[in-house]
């Protein structure tokens, strides 16, 4: 069995793969709304660099952007911790995906409602962000919540520039103890413990949409 | 009394399509002017130039004081729009708002009124369309008839000069139109200038003080009631004939 020693070190490195997730939802989400408005501006150039930026993350395996992030900063002189330089990569790699989400879901937003908002004097700004921007995020809802899922599954990938989150202290632990099934069953419910609530929101929240666009 | 609305000699095309062809009318101010015509003979169209959402080819409209030419700046369209109201055939209210909501952006975030100004602002044009008790509720939860008479309340507390209807009570199911037609009825007798298309001629005849008959991008007739009963041409009599 493992120890309280070795328990306690999981329940830690837990937090720390909470932390990074909390950070790509936060920061990835900011990063990702200001692409997806870029995504969907009337200026050529934003959407440009916006529909660049979506590419190449979206092309560049996670795994290759945290070595980058760690390795590769680090020749260029910013000396980043491990933790620091993954959740760099965490959030250039959710920002990609939320910018690419949310453009759908604002160009979902009927035309109509962009002319009502017109013909109330609001402003092309105020149209965006008081009619549009809430209606768009809320059709996106579901898909957004199933990629926070993947977020908190990919975190797993900082091990390789050690950070001591789950993955990387598991391994750790069972190189010790030799119990690699009670060790990785025990990672496996912690990961579980996080992602499940996700999925259940997604689903409740499928489902209320569901009911309103009957 | 002077027009509140001068259209002269509009033409509107998309692409090849000659949609309005020298469409002239006036609207005097405190007046209701119905447009009448049958499906695709422009009507929406010449209700979406009055209101900018479309920009005309050539002639000249004049709205409210605001002249609307071809290259019109879109500063001059919002100050268009502070004065002019429209309903659409599809109520096109923000789902993501309470009904106190979808009435109160405007008056909030464009005539910068304040929380609780905006709120009895509201609450009384939501009175004066008969729904009172329903400000917390949200649209999905009202009739297609309650909708749209809180898309006339919301246009409503901007206090237009002039109110353009587009099919209001097309999408409605014939039992709930008469709670929808109560309220612009009202609405007319307080005096509100405004210009309907509509398909309920009982309506129109009752109500309008002046009916334009729109046929192929052009006026055909126009009159007062009794123009309905007394067609001066062949089309507009097949007309009233067919939708009678
Ligand atoms: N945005 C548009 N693009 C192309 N054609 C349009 C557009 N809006 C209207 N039309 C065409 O213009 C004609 C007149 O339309 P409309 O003004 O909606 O007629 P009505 O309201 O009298 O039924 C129709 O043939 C319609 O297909
Ligand atoms: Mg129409």
């Amino acid at each position: 069995m493992l120890t309280t020693f070795q328990m306690q070190a999981l329940l830690t490195a837990a937090v720390w793969t909470a932390g990074l997730s909390l950070i790509a939802f936060v920061l990835g989400g900011a990063v990702g709304l200001l692409i997806a408005v870029m995504r969907v501006s009337a200026n050529r150039v934003l959407r440009g660099i916006a529909f660049t930026y979506i590419q190449i993350v979206q092309g560049t395996p996670l795994l290759v952007m945290m070595m980058l992030a760690f390795f590769g900063l680090s020749i260029l002189g910013f000396d980043l911790t491990p933790f620091a330089a993954a959740s760099f990569a965490m959030v250039i790699y959710s920002s990609a995906y939320f910018g690419e989400i949310w453009r759908g879901g604002i160009l979902a937003v009927p035309k109509t409602q962009w002319e009502a908002a017109e013909c109330l004097a609001l402003h092309p700004v105020q149209r965006f962000w008081l009619v549009i921007i809430p209606q768009g995020l809320r059709i996106s809802t579901p898909p957004t919540v199933g990629f926070m899922v993947q977020i908190v599954k990919n975190t797993s990938l900082a091990s390789v520039i050690g950070v001591a989150e789950l993955t990387y202290t598991s391994k750790l632990i069972n190189n010790s103890t030799f119990q690699p099934f009670i060790i990785f069953s025990v990672v496996a419910v912690l990961y579980f413990c996080m992602c499940y609530p996700l999925a259940w929101w997604s689903r409740k929240l499928e489902d209320k949409l569901n009911v309103a666009h009957r | 009394m002077s027009p509140i609305v001068k259209l002269n000699n509009v033409s509107k095309s998309f692409g090849s399509l000659h949609v309005l062809q020298g469409v002239s009318f006036d609207v005097a101010a405190g007046s209701v002017v119905a447009i009448i015509g049958r499906s695709g003979s422009g009507k929406s169209t010449a209700l979406r130039c009055i209101n900018g959402l479309e920009k005309i080819n050539s002639g000249e409209i004049t709205v409210c004081n605001h002249h609307l030419h071809h290259d019109v700046t879109r500063a001059q369209l919002r100050a268009l729009h502070l004065d002019v109201g429209i309903v659409f055939q599809s109520y096109n209210l923000f789902p993501h708002l309470t009904v106190g909501q979808n009435i109160m952006l405007a008056p909030r975030w464009v005539r910068k009124q304040s929380k609780s100004e905006a709120h009895e602002h509201a609450a009384e044009v939501l009175r004066k369309v008969g729904l009172a008790e329903k400000f917390d509720a949200y649209p999905e939860q009202l009739s297609g008839g309650q909708q749209q008479r809180v898309a006339i309340a919301r246009s409503l507390a901007m206090e237009p000069k002039l109110m353009l209807f587009d099919e209001v009570t097309s999408a409605l199911d014939p039992e709930l139109t008469g709670e929808v037609l109560k309220v612009m009825e009202s609405l007319a007798r307080d005096g509100m200038t405004m210009v309907l298309v509509t398909h309920e001629m009982a309506f129109a005849k009752g109500v309008a003080d002046k009916i334009v008959f729109m046929h192929q991008g052009r006026v055909w007739e126009e009159g007062g009631g009794e123009m309905l009963s007394a067609p001066q041409t062949p089309e507009l009599r097949q007309f009233v004939g067919n939708g009678l």
